[in-house]
C-alpha cells in the first residue's frame, strides 16, 4: 500500500504578532516550521511501513520553494520521496482550493491511505482532510488516536466530544492525526543524510489542471486584527482572600 | 434573500446545547444579509430533538429520520445535508464547532463547492461583503475573511454567540432524502466518558489542572473541589500528554474552547495554546507556586501557592 503524507510549512503561532498599517501581517515577524500535527501523521505512516502494512510513503506539500525544507524533515523521519506543489501564494489559499489541488495529486498517485495532521497550527481550519475525502470519494477518519490496518480496512479510533469513537473504513481512506496517535521520532543523523538524496519532485499547480483560481481563492483574507487583551488582575495572599474576592468582588460564588 | 441552514447536533434524541448559539449565529447572519433561518435535524427516532430546536426563532425546522443517522457518521451525514441545503436554497450552511461539526461540515462544503469558514466568532455585512471573523494562530490573531462562492459553510465557535431567547414553536416538518448509508465506512462504537459532572463546554465553573500536579491521582483533589462547586474538571494539554487526565478533558487550541463564569487553573503555567481555550472565561483564577507563570498575566485573581496546600484548603472552606 502506498501512503500519501500531507505536510504543511506553517507560521510558528507563538511569534509576537505585528500588523502593518493596512491590517496585514508584518512579514518580518514570520518564522516557519513543519506543522507539528503532521509530525504525528508522518510518524504513523513510517510505523505502518515498518509493520509491513505500507510499502511506500510519499510526502506531499503545497508551499513555496522554501517548503522543501519541511519535506526533507519528513523524508528524514523515514518517508521515501517528496512532491512539492510549488506556489508563493500558499499562505493565502483556503482549504477548498488546497483540497482540490491535493485531490489531483491523489488521482495521480492512487494511494491506499492519505495521512495528515488534523489541523495546521497557523490557519487552524481543520478542513482539508475532510474535503479531500469528499472530493476523492475516500472514507474519512478524523482526529485519530488509533489507526489499525487490517487487509483492506482500517479501524480508526477518534477523539470526540464526550469520549472516543471507533469507525471502520474500507481503504482507500483519509486519516487525520490527533496527538495521542503516537510519539513522533526525532530524525536521526543518518536519516537526515539519506533524506538529502531522496527524490523530490516539484510540480507547478497549473499542471494539475484543478478547478481553481489561485488569484481568487474561495475564501479571501481581507485583513487581520489583534484579539482583545486581558489585563493581569490582583495577586491575593491567601485562600481566605481569594474566597473573599470571588464572593464579594467578582460575585461568582 | 439568504437562507441560513443550521445543522443541529443531537445525541440519542436529545438536542445538544451547542446547537443554540449556532442558531444565534445564524440569526445574526440572516439579519446581516436579509434572510431566514432553517434548522435541520438528522436522527433515528429523534424528533424530540427537532421539537426542542423549534422554539428559537427559526422559520422552519426540518427533520430527517433514518436508521443510518442513529449513530453519527460523516459519510452518512454529509450527503443528506448536501441534499437538504440544495433543496432549501441555502446560502450558508452552518454547524457548531464541535468534533461532530468539524468532521462532517468540511465534507459538505467540498460536495457543495462551498468556501469554508472555520470557527467563526462574528459575522456582519461590511460594504456589501459578508465578513466573518475567526481566530487563528492559537488565538493570537483574528482574521477577517469573506467568501466568493455561492454557498458558504461555517462552523461556529459556540462561546462567541448567545443562545436565542425561547419563543413560540414552529411546527416540525418531517422530510425525506434520497441518500442512503455509506458502503465504505461504518460506525463501530462510542465510548462515552461517564461522569455526573456537567460537560466542560456547558459548565458555569471549570477547575482545570496542569502538569504541575505531577500525577493522575492529584486530579482527585480537583474533583473534590469540583463536586463542591458543581463544576466540570479540565486539563492542560501538558497534563493530558503526561497521562494525568483523559483527552476529553483537554482545554485549549487542540482541545475544547470554554467560556465559563469562573475558571480556576491549578498548577497550569498558561501556555499560549491553553490560553486560547479559556481566555474568554468571565473570571479567571490562577493557583500556581511559580509567580512567573504566564497564566497570572491573564488572571483576575492569582494565588501564588502550592496546589497541594491551596486546593484542599479552598475545598474545606467553601
Amino acid at each position: 500500500m502506498k501512503i500519501l503524507a500531507m505536510v504543511k510549512r506553517v507560521v510558528d503561532p507563538e511569534v509576537k504578532v505585528k500588523l502593518t498599517g493596512d491590517a496585514q501581517l508584518d512579514p518580518s515577524i514570520l518564522d516557519y516550521k513543519l506543522n507539528y500535527f503532521d509530525e504525528y501523521s508522518v510518524e504513523e505512516a513510517v510505523r505502518l511501513k515498518e509493520s509491513g502494512a505500507a510499502s511506500e510513503i510519499v510526502v506531499v506539500c503545497i508551499g513555496s520553494g522554501d517548503a522543501q525544507k519541511e519535506i526533507r524533515t519528513a523524508l528524514a523521519m523515514g518517508a521515501d520521496r517528496g512532491i512539492l506543489v510549488e506556489t508563493d501564494e500558499a499562505d493565502r489559499l483556503d482549504s477548498l482550493t488546497k483540497a482540490k489541488l491535493l485531490a489531483k495529486v491523489v488521482e495521480r498517485e492512487e494511494p491506499g491511505m492519505v495521512l495528515m495532521g488534523k489541523l495546521a497550527v497557523d490557519s487552524e481550519s481543520n478542513a482539508v482532510g475532510q474535503m479531500l475525502a469528499a472530493l476523492t470519494g475516500f472514507a474519512q477518519g478524523t482526529f485519530a488516536f488509533k489507526c489499525e490496518v487490517d487487509g483492506d480496512t482500517v479501524t480508526v479510533g477518534r477523539e470526540v466530544d464526550g469520549g472516543t469513537s471507533d469507525v471502520k473504513l474500507t481503504l482507500p481512506a483519509v486519516v487525520t492525526a490527533d496527538l495521542r496517535l503516537n510519539e513522533p521520532r526525532y530524525a536521526s543523523l543518518p536519516g537526515i543524510m539519506k533524506a538529502k538524496k531522496k527524490p523530490l519532485e516539484v510540480i507547478d499547480p497549473d499542471d494539475l489542471d484543478a478547478d481553481i483560481d489561485l488569484d481568487e481563492p474561495a475564501i479571501e483574507i481581507l485583513g487581520y486584527e489583534l484579539p482583545p487583551q486581558r489585563e493581569a488582575g490582583e495577586i491575593v495572599d491567601s485562600v481566605d482572600a481569594l474566597i473573599d474576592r470571588l464572593k464579594n468582588k467578582a460575585k461568582v460564588l | 434573500m439568504s437562507t441560513i441552514l443550521v445543522v443541529a447536533e443531537q445525541l440519542g434524541g436529545e438536542l445538544k446545547s451547542a446547537t443554540l448559539p449556532t442558531i444565534g449565529f445564524a440569526k445574526q447572519a440572516a439579519a446581516a444579509t436579509g434572510g431566514e433561518v432553517v434548522v435541520l435535524v438528522l436522527g433515528s427516532g429523534a424528533s424530540g430533538a427537532a421539537e426542542a430546536a423549534s422554539r428559537f426563532g427559526a422559520s422552519r425546522v426540518l427533520y430527517v429520520d433514518g436508521a443510518q443517522y442513529a449513530d453519527y457518521l460523516a459519510e452518512n451525514y454529509a450527503p443528506a445535508v448536501v441534499e437538504v441545503a440544495k433543496s432549501v436554497g441555502a446560502t450558508v450552511v452552518c454547524a457548531p464547532s464541535t468534533t461532530t461539526g468539524k468532521d462532517f461540515l468540511p465534507r459538505v462544503a467540498a460536495l457543495l463547492d462551498a468556501g469554508f469558514v472555520s470557527d467563526a466568532i462574528d459575522v456582519a455585512e461590511v460594504d456589501g461583503d459578508v465578513v466573518y471573523k475567526r481566530p487563528i494562530w492559537s488565538g493570537n490573531l483574528i482574521a477577517r475573511v469573506t467568501s466568493h462562492t455561492d454557498i458558504t459553510a461555517v462552523t461556529v465557535r459556540t462561546t462567541a454567540f448567545e443562545a436565542p431567547a425561547e419563543g413560540a414553536a414552529v411546527s416540525v416538518e418531517t422530510i425525506s432524502v434520497s441518500s442512503g448509508a455509506a458502503t465504505n465506512a461504518a460506525f463501530v462504537s462510542f465510548d462515552q466518558v461517564k461522569t455526573d459532572r456537567p460537560p466542560l463546554t456547558d459548565a458555569d465553573v471549570v477547575i482545570a489542572g496542569g502538569r504541575g500536579l505531577k500525577s493522575g491521582e492529584a486530579f482527585g483533589m480537583l474533583e473534590e473541589l469540583a463536586d463542591k462547586l458543581g463544576a466540570a474538571v479540565g486539563a492542560s494539554r501538558a497534563a493530558v500528554d503526561s497521562g494525568y487526565a483523559p483527552n476529553d478533558w483537554q482545554i485549549g487550541q487542540t482541545g475544547k474552547i470554554i467560556a465559563p463564569n469562573l475558571y480556576i487553573g491549578v498548577a497550569i503555567s498558561g501556555a499560549i495554546q491553553h490560553l486560547a481555550g479559556m481566555k474568554a472565561s468571565k473570571v479567571i483564577v490562577a493557583i500556581n507556586k511559580d509567580p512567573e507563570a504566564p497564566i497570572f498575566q491573564v488572571s483576575d485573581f492569582g494565588l501564588v501557592e502550592d496546589a497541594f496546600k491551596a486546593v484542599p484548603e479552598l475545598t474545606s472552606k467553601l
